[in-house]
């Protein structure tokens, strides 16, 4: 059987890791190299590492950071942050990502992402959308590290970014974001029956039970989860032993 | 021992490079014919789409160098991923195209069934598998990490090294003599995936 994935995310600015509330609010979190070697000897089934100034900052991923902590990085390693083009993509993979996370880049060149599927497989090509609640649209899409309204309602959009082939959709509450107060179970229940491709919810998780919760409430294949990792005791094996009694299936290493 | 990985610019080799580095073996990425033509042992990695990964091996000739070192001498080669599904007779992602034709087959894309099983299938799932010289040390059904829409449909049952339970049983590892293939990341599964390229070394 297919093993739900805990995923610890990774935001990284300036070869420093960041986390903030609500994609504001700002803290710095130590380095990214021990924290990457660290959930490396954890055992951990994935790891995720967003650039968040990349885009802000009009630069392309820092391809020489990324292929140092890929060094270190034996389980699969998505990179998201600037990526524009098939050259950025394939430099990272050359760097040692394993799939690359597009956020801003599918509003504005949506042919890319066509492109960017044909090439590399949807397999490698993971969407992240980051939405806030919003009276007339419900869910809002946020580009540019949450700091631009795109307009587009998350429903409208997961149809898009599917139609465009992604093979996978990483979605993250900007309103649920490092509060640790559990997922936002209104927004990944309404969604998850509607999309084929796997999703990763990300945005409010601070607990084992919110793990399961959104996987057994929301239908979710992955969890996303930083600041519960970074700020807490908790870490990605405990939350498996946690969710493994609770009938949720997970890797756990014999 | 003269271990080779192939650079045919379909992504992340490296991942590769660093898992046999832990294991202690230096490896050399090449495109290059005459380096194919020396190795020992030949690992094809890849991620992408069929097509575009089968023009790229027959643009630099590759695919060439890879059948002449196979059937002259006693050479083994392993596929990952999408190197794994090269080695069949035919694809169809990207376009309809023929493959290396190492192990009899085709791949082919995974339909949505009852199951509720999304595509692609990505993640760790297990593997269970015959006891293979491959699969020596590491426990049937142990879980190996998983990134794929597409999978080989060996012509053969008895190239099957391995099954793993998604959108019914498909094909996870396959072998034909000196030719292996896993559609699972060895390089990017911990401890019995570096185990795996272990044994592909020491076959």
């Amino acid at each position: 059987m297919l093993k739900h994935r805990i995923i610890p995310t990774l935001l990284l600015k300036d070869n420093t890791l960041l986390k903030g509330v609500n994609f504001n609010s700002w803290r710095t979190v130590g380095s990214a190299l021990p924290a990457i070697k660290v959930y490396n000897l954890r055992e951990v089934d994935e790891l995720i590492l967003l650039d968040v100034s990349a885009t802000l900052d009009c630069r392309r991923p820092d391809f020489e950071a990324i292929s140092e902590l890929a060094s270190e990085c034996f389980v699969p390693f998505t990179v998201g942050g600037g990526i524009k083009s098939i050259e950025d993509i394939k430099e990272l993979l050359r760097s040692g990502a394993d799939k690359v996370c597009i956020n801003s880049s599918i509003y504005s060149n949506p042919d890319f992402i066509i492109e960017a599927v044909n090439y590399f497989g949807s397999q490698c090509i993971v969407a992240s959308i980051d939405v806030m609640r919003n009276n007339s649209l419900g869910y809002e899409c946020y580009s540019y590290s949450g700091t631009k309204s795109t307009g587009i309602s998350i429903y409208n959009w997961i149809t898009e970014v599917e139609r465009l082939g992604v093979g996978e959709i990483l979605i993250t509450s900007i309103d649920y974001d490092g509060t640790m107060q559990g997922y936002d179970f209104e927004l990944f229940s309404s969604i998850s029956s509607t999309v084929n491709v796997p999703i990763i919810a990300a945005g409010g998780a601070g607990n084992y039970q919110h793990f399961v919760d959104a996987i057994n409430k929301c239908n979710v294949s992955a969890v996303a989860a930083a600041s519960m990792f970074h700020f807490t005791e908790q870490t990605p094996l405990k939350a498996k032993y946690y969710m493994q009694k609770n009938g949720v299936p997970v890797r756990i290493l014999r | 021992m003269n271990v080779i990985v192939i650079d045919y610019g379909m992504g992340n080799l490296y991942s590769v490079v660093s898992g046999l580095k832990a294991l202690g073996v230096e490896t050399n990425i090449t495109s290059s014919s005459e380096d194919i033509s020396n190795a020992s042992h030949i690992i094809l990695p890849g991620v992408g789409s069929f097509s575009e990964g089968i023009r790229n091996l027959k643009e630099s000739k590759l695919d060439v160098a890879i059948s002449d070192a196979i059937k002259s001498k006693n050479v083994s080669l392993l596929g990952i991923c999408l190197g794994m599904q090269l080695l069949a007779e035919r694809g169809t992602e990207g376009s309809e195209c023929n493959g290396l034709g190492l192990i009899r087959g085709e791949v082919k894309k995974f339909e949505q069934n009852e199951s509720g099983e999304r595509i692609p299938h990505m993640g760790w799932n297990e593997v269970r598998h015959n006891n293979n010289s491959l699969m020596k040390g590491i426990p049937s059904g142990n879980d190996f990490y998983f990134l794929h829409s597409y999978y080989f449909n060996p012509t053969f049952k008895r190239n099957i090294v391995s099954t793993t339970p998604y959108l019914g049983n498909f094909a996870s590892s396959i072998n034909d003599e000196r030719v292996w293939g896993v559609q699972f990341h060895p390089e990017k599964s911990s401890k019995y995936g570096l185990k795996l390229l272990e044994n592909f070394l020491n076959v």
